[in-house]
């Protein structure tokens, strides 16, 4: 049996920003994934907002990843055959929103994500950082408490990957959410996140809080501190 | 996700492949058509021998004789007459109770008898018989020349072609609208009888008229009639049940009972001093599923019935097994057509792997993937049913354009052998969805099975 996420224990704040580092392998995509309810622990819980995820039907984790989860891909993952404002739509059909407000929640979210246009174009119409904006829109639709990001900047340039981190940061400030992202890039972590988890082997080998640019924490520091109270805890044990 | 969303995005998935999808369809559609194209054959055939039967004249009647009557008659049946000097007389009181009886349209005494139709100076002898109103509908008159009778106690007469040629053999047709006389032999009372009864009375006053003393007879009186020929046809109705005589003069039957005909049968009445009765009447029913229990319902009342009722019931169950026949071959093409399907999805399901796992990274549960993969197979079914009726439509349209020419050239009347009933439509399509639905059990299934951190792991 190979352990890819063994024995960490980790509590994330309501509205933190943290950042999972390390090397392929080291079970950080792994820890992503048992957060977004797509994975299950052999052992061990994952608590969300009081609920326990490793307890949960796999109807219920649906429930949970549509309702309470907003994921962002390296690939970016849309849906190729379908219009930008197709997969923006796509997350409030499971949720089944109705079809008046649906409309008003894409232009919504693509407002925020700063795409007002081409919405009618196809995903490999667009960009790189274009597409990762749709994708970000489309985790925002169903308005989730936390926002959990794989390698958000991995397909994109640096210049880019700053665009798009400085809109999860943004969004992450403005609306309360929780962010979690996995990176292997160091610097970008250190700028954007509250605190940096790093794991090597499944285990937590330290974790270090990091100084996001100053005068935008203040900013927003009374909409971090609104919840004190954990948001994320969790104890996991993973095979992969 | 809502059932409307489920069919959107199913039908938008099912545009994605095209071609792919297009062609899945167009197999069910063949599978769909092979189907209605031989359960409508089935049908347009059964219709067909009904509509053949029914014009007989033979399959909605009941034929009723008294068991005094035609004594013996019964043997082989199962049914023994222990008495049949104490059965009842076919008279005028049982015709009521009949004509009461539910489902009973018509009960017309059978009239036949000898006349002469005087024209030109000539005389014509012919068996003269009494038509219900009800024989137009008859298949004899599918080619009746010139008009039907009025009313049923009109003074008209239908005559048959070959009478007609005798009277005018250059042009038979010129007959129509013409006057002839009928001469023919009246039965009336001894005279005693007419004085008690005052005047000649009809044929209902007969029972009482003769019911005093051993006097009991009749006279038979020559009179004519003078009566306008309405129509000419080329058979006879109902003559497949003749085999004394071909009728070749038709009155409607209640003139024939107006004018109070003297018949065979009538000998009968003197000997027994019964009164009037009939030798046989025809019990029409609205219904030939009915005549079973129409017939029952005589049989009760103590009187001898027949009916070609068996024939039927063997004719029925002839359909049902040709049905089946023609069902189970038309489905063969629709089996092939499931395969198509399971082969489609499990390639839809392979090639859309990434997109299956990203639905459920963002909220799709195991059975909305399921439903999802079901609407496009049902949807695949709805749309291979219609295109399925239109062309099973097309091939039956061709048969009977076929059969058509063939009868045609056999210098036979054309008629539809094929016919698709409205609710072979809806079953039609209803069953194409359901057998796509049971197609995409499998790969629905296999698409809700797949785990999501697999299918996004590579790019």
């Amino acid at each position: 049996m190979i352990r890819a996420v063994d024995g960490v224990s980790l509590t994330i704040d309501r509205g933190e920003f943290v950042a999972l580092l390390g090397q392929s392998g080291s079970g950080k995509s792994t820890l992503l994934n048992l957060l977004a309810g797509l994975d299950r622990p052999t052992s061990g819980s994952v608590v969300v907002q009081g609920r326990d995820l490793a307890k949960m039907s796999s109807e219920e984790l649906a429930g949970y990843r549509r309702n309470d989860v907003g994921m962002v891909f390296q690939a970016f993952h849309l849906i190729p055959s379908m219009t930008i404002t197709d997969n923006v739509e796509l997350p409030m059909r499971f949720a089944e929103v109705d079809r008046a407000e649906r409309a008003q929640r894409v232009r919504q979210a693509l407002e925020r994500v700063g795409l007002g246009h081409r919405l009618e174009h196809r995903p490999a119409e667009l960009s790189g950082g274009e597409q990762q904006r749709v994708s970000i829109a489309r985790a925002l639709v169903n308005r989730p408490s936390l926002l959990l990001a794989d390698e958000p900047t991995g397909n994109l340039d640096s210049h880019t990957g700053e665009d798009i981190l400085n809109l999860v940061r943004d969004l992450s400030l403005s609306l309360g959410m929780t962010v979690v992202m996995v990176t292997h890039e160091r610097a970008l972590a250190e700028r954007y996140a509250q605190r940096l988890v790093f794991l090597a082997d499944g285990k937590v080998t330290s974790v270090t809080r990091a100084n996001p640019r100053q005068e935008l924490a203040e900013n927003f520091e009374s909409t971090t501190r609104t919840n004190p109270e954990a948001g994320v805890a969790g104890t996991e044990e993973a095979r992969a | 996700m809502k059932g409307y969303d489920m069919l959107e995005l199913a039908v938008r998935n099912l545009r994605q492949s095209k071609l792919r999808n297009g062609l899945t369809t167009v197999g069910i559609s063949v599978g769909v058509a092979s189907l209605v194209a031989m359960l409508s054959l089935g049908v347009g055939l059964q219709q067909l021998a009904t509509r053949r039967l029914a014009g007989s004249g033979m399959f909605d009647t009941v034929f009723v004789t008294s068991k005094q009557d035609f004594r013996g008659m019964d043997r082989g049946s199962d049914e023994k007459d222990e008495h049949p000097e104490k059965a009842p007389f076919l008279d005028e009181a049982a015709r009521n109770k009949m004509a009461h009886l539910q489902y009973v349209t018509e009960v017309e005494p059978e009239i036949r008898v000898m006349g002469e139709i005087l024209y030109g100076g000539q005389t014509h002898f012919g068996f003269v018989t009494g038509l219900p109103m009800s024989a137009r509908e008859n298949e004899a008159f599918d080619n009746l020349q010139g008009k039907f009778f009025s009313r049923s106690d009109a003074d008209e007469v239908i005559l048959l072609n070959d009478f007609a040629k005798e009277l005018e053999p250059k042009d038979p047709k010129s007959l129509i609208g013409k006057e002839v006389t009928l001469r023919y032999g009246e039965h009336q009372p001894l005279a005693a009888d007419a004085e008690n009864s005052g005047r000649m009375g009809d044929a209902a006053d007969q029972g009482s008229a003769s019911s005093n003393g051993d006097d009991y007879g009749f006279s038979v009186v020559r009179k004519t009639q003078q009566l306008k020929v309405v129509g000419i046809v080329d058979e006879e109705p109902y003559g497949g049940m003749r085999t004394v005589s071909r009728g070749r003069i038709f009155l409607p039957v209640d003139l024939t009972e107006k004018l109070n005909m003297a018949q065979f049968g009538d000998m009968r009445s003197p000997l027994r001093g019964s009164g009037k009765t009939f030798m046989t009447l025809t019990v029409r029913v609205k219904d030939p599923a009915k005549v079973a229990q129409v017939q029952d319902a005589i049989k009760q009342m103590g009187f001898r019935t027949f009916s070609v009722l068996d024939a039927t019931k063997g004719l029925r169950r002839f359909f049902t097994v040709l049905d089946l026949f023609l069902g189970i071959f038309g489905s063969l093409a629709l089996a092939v057509a499931t395969l198509a399907i399971i082969n489609t999805l499990v390639m839809a399901v392979l090639e859309r792997r990434r997109e299956i796992g990203v639905m459920k990274a963002i909220g799709a549960s195991d059975s909305d993937v399921k439903r999802l993969f079901f609407a496009e197979a049902g949807a695949m079914g709805f749309f291979g049913g219609v295109l399925g009726i239109a062309l099973g439509f097309a091939i039956g349209k061709a048969i009977n354009l076929g059969t058509g020419i063939y009868l045609h050239n056999h210098q036979l009347p054309a008629e539809p052998v094929w016919i698709l009933p409205p609710w072979l439509i809806g079953a039609a399509i209803a069953f194409s969805i359901l057998v796509s639905l049971l197609a995409g059990l499998y790969p629905a299934s296999r698409a809700a099975r797949l785990d999501p951190v697999q299918t996004l792991k590579y790019e």
